[in-house]
């Protein structure tokens, strides 16, 4: 088929609108995560929603929002005991991070019949999203966006050195929470098109393609954005042609496009 | 008659049930350069905590005289993650915001105060590189000038000398010293022997604060106060021996 003709379907107009609006949201909270060091915070955060999902099947409402809860209790329960010392933030994560699987597991063996939707949930599913999913994608979209214009210094000083914005009169624990649960509600979101166990790569992959040629948190973010899409469009495609699972299409193509950068990073500028 | 820019009072801080500074007190009065030293664990960086607003005293108050933004600060050199992704200007100017979005400086005198500053410790060549770039004295650098770059009326300084090489503590004492002509200085040291001639008086802090109103102090006035240091003397860099009374 020509690839032109792909552009008429319905369900490809949808997924290249999933892939534009998830590439914005991941490559500013992305890049936040990145350069803080949350990466493994945001791997607790994303099995840990895996339980709001289970919950949803064996209730009867949407796996989605059941996700939502359940990432955002897990973001703050982290940080909140992070902060006060309760327990060591990598066991907490580590917690998080099973428990919610396992209430997942439990939950889903609960409910009668078969769970079908479950495979797309766990390695995600771009080619089937709806347009009731594209206008919560957009609206994250539009939300982060807008924070992080408007905060983008303050989100910068509080990232780079806590205690020193602290003592500039900027609110750092409010905007350790308010990040928190944006990353959590990110996340949620990309699950739909990466799925839990695919999610922390667009979440880091093009973060550390453009780190490999810039060391600037404004740069990083915008070409972050820009990888983003470029590599879902690709998987999107390749995916397609080949009759693959698109989000670890869409994966693969961002490794290679890791690697190609590397290579091109040491035939331009030499070692390293 | 000298008026104080801070005053601490009975003040009592610590951690979850674990007081480190009981009772402490002190007046910062205008252009004094104060040397606070003590040993580990003596509760030097709490009390710059408390002073900065980052941590909450357990007891007592603390008075300022001056408005919390017209302090400067830089806390211990250890905390920063040197791979984060900003550059030396926006470090820099993140000591010119003060509660962002309220009261923003304007842009031109913005520019101005940062272009100066950082010609002022010899940054202007590396602004625009990221601070991973950096050598330690480099960082150390962009992180004095982030502590002044305000013009701060009180400059709080948590060890600036670690992790520096003797040429730019040298240099860092130097500025020190000029800006001492328009700031206060409150710095916390473990080396009494390299800051004494350039401080004016010492606290020493050893969970209760002792200050004492010269810039000289003997190893048997250190018992009296329960500051149980060494002192160290160098012989590389400018000093002056300290007197020792009779045994």
């Amino acid at each position: 088929m020509d690839i032109l003709e792909l552009f008429s379907y319905d369900f490809f107009m949808h997924a290249l609108l999933a892939a534009i609006l998830m590439s914005v949201t991941c490559g500013i909270i992305g890049t936040y995560i990145v350069s803080r060091r949350m990466v493994f915070i945001s791997g607790g955060i994303t099995h840990a929603s895996f339980g709001g999902v289970g919950l949803g099947y064996f209730l009867g409402f949407p796996p989605l929002a059941g996700a939502a809860v359940f990432a955002i209790i897990a973001a703050l329960a982290t940080e909140n005991l992070t902060r006060r010392k309760i327990l060591r933030n990598d066991s907490i994560i580590a917690i998080m991070w099973s428990l919610g699987m396992a209430m997942g597991i439990i939950f889903v063996y609960l409910t009668p019949g078969y769970a079908p939707n479950l495979m797309s949930f766990l390695f995600g599913s771009i080619i089937t999203v709806s347009a009731q999913d594209l206008w919560l994608m957009f609206a994250l979209a539009l939300v982060v966006s807008t924070f992080f214009a408007i905060f983008y210094r303050p989100i910068l000083y509080v990232s780079f050195d806590e205690q020193f914005a602290k003592s500039r009169g900027i609110p750092v624990m409010l905007f350790n929470y308010m990040l928190i649960i944006l990353v959590a509600l990110t996340i949620v979101m990309s699950i739909r098109i990466a799925g839990i166990i695919l999610v922390l790569s667009v979440l880091t992959i093009p973060q550390n393609i453009a780190n490999l040629f810039t060391n600037r948190f404004d740069k990083i973010l915008i070409a972050s954005v820009i990888l983003g899409f470029l590599a879902s469009f690709l998987g999107l495609i390749v995916s397609y042609y080949l009759n693959i699972p698109s989000g670890a299409t869409i994966i693969f193509t961002l490794v290679v496009i890791y690697l190609a950068a590397r290579v091109v990073k040491v035939v331009t500028f030499g070692s390293k | 008659m000298k008026s104080p820019l801070v005053q601490i009072s009975n003040l009592d801080a610590g951690y979850q049930g674990n007081v480190v500074l009981s009772n402490v007190s002190l007046s910062v009065m205008e252009h004094d350069f104060i040397g606070i030293i003590g040993p580990n664990g003596g509760g030097k960086t709490t009390l710059l905590k408390i002073l900065m607003g980052i941590m909450k005293p357990l007891k007592g108050e603390v008075s300022y005289f001056i408005q919390r933004s017209e302090i400067g600060y830089l806390p211990q050199g250890n905390q920063v993650d040197a791979q984060f992704p900003i550059t030396v200007r926006e470090v820099v100017a993140s000591g010119l915001d003060y509660r962002i979005g309220l009261k923003r400086p304007s842009g031109g005198a913005h520019k101005k105060q940062l272009d100066s500053i950082l010609g002022k410790v010899g940054l202007e060549d590396l602004q625009t590189r990221s601070i991973g770039e950096l050598s330690g004295g480099e960082l150390q650098r962009t992180m004095v000038a982030r502590a002044i770059v305000s013009s701060p009326r009180l400059l709080v300084l948590d060890e600036p000398d670690t992790h520096v090489d003797n040429r730019f503590e040298l240099e860092l004492y130097g500025l020190l010293r000029e800006l001492n002509e328009s700031m206060t200085i409150l710095l916390v040291s473990h080396d009494i022997g390299t800051i004494s001639p350039y401080i004016k008086t010492i606290a020493c802090v050893n969970r209760d604060l002792h200050y004492h109103a010269s810039n000289e102090i003997s190893e048997e006035q250190l018992k009296v106060y329960n500051c149980p240091i060494e002192i160290i003397t160098h012989g590389t860099v400018p000093h002056r021996v300290m007197k020792t009374h009779n045994q």
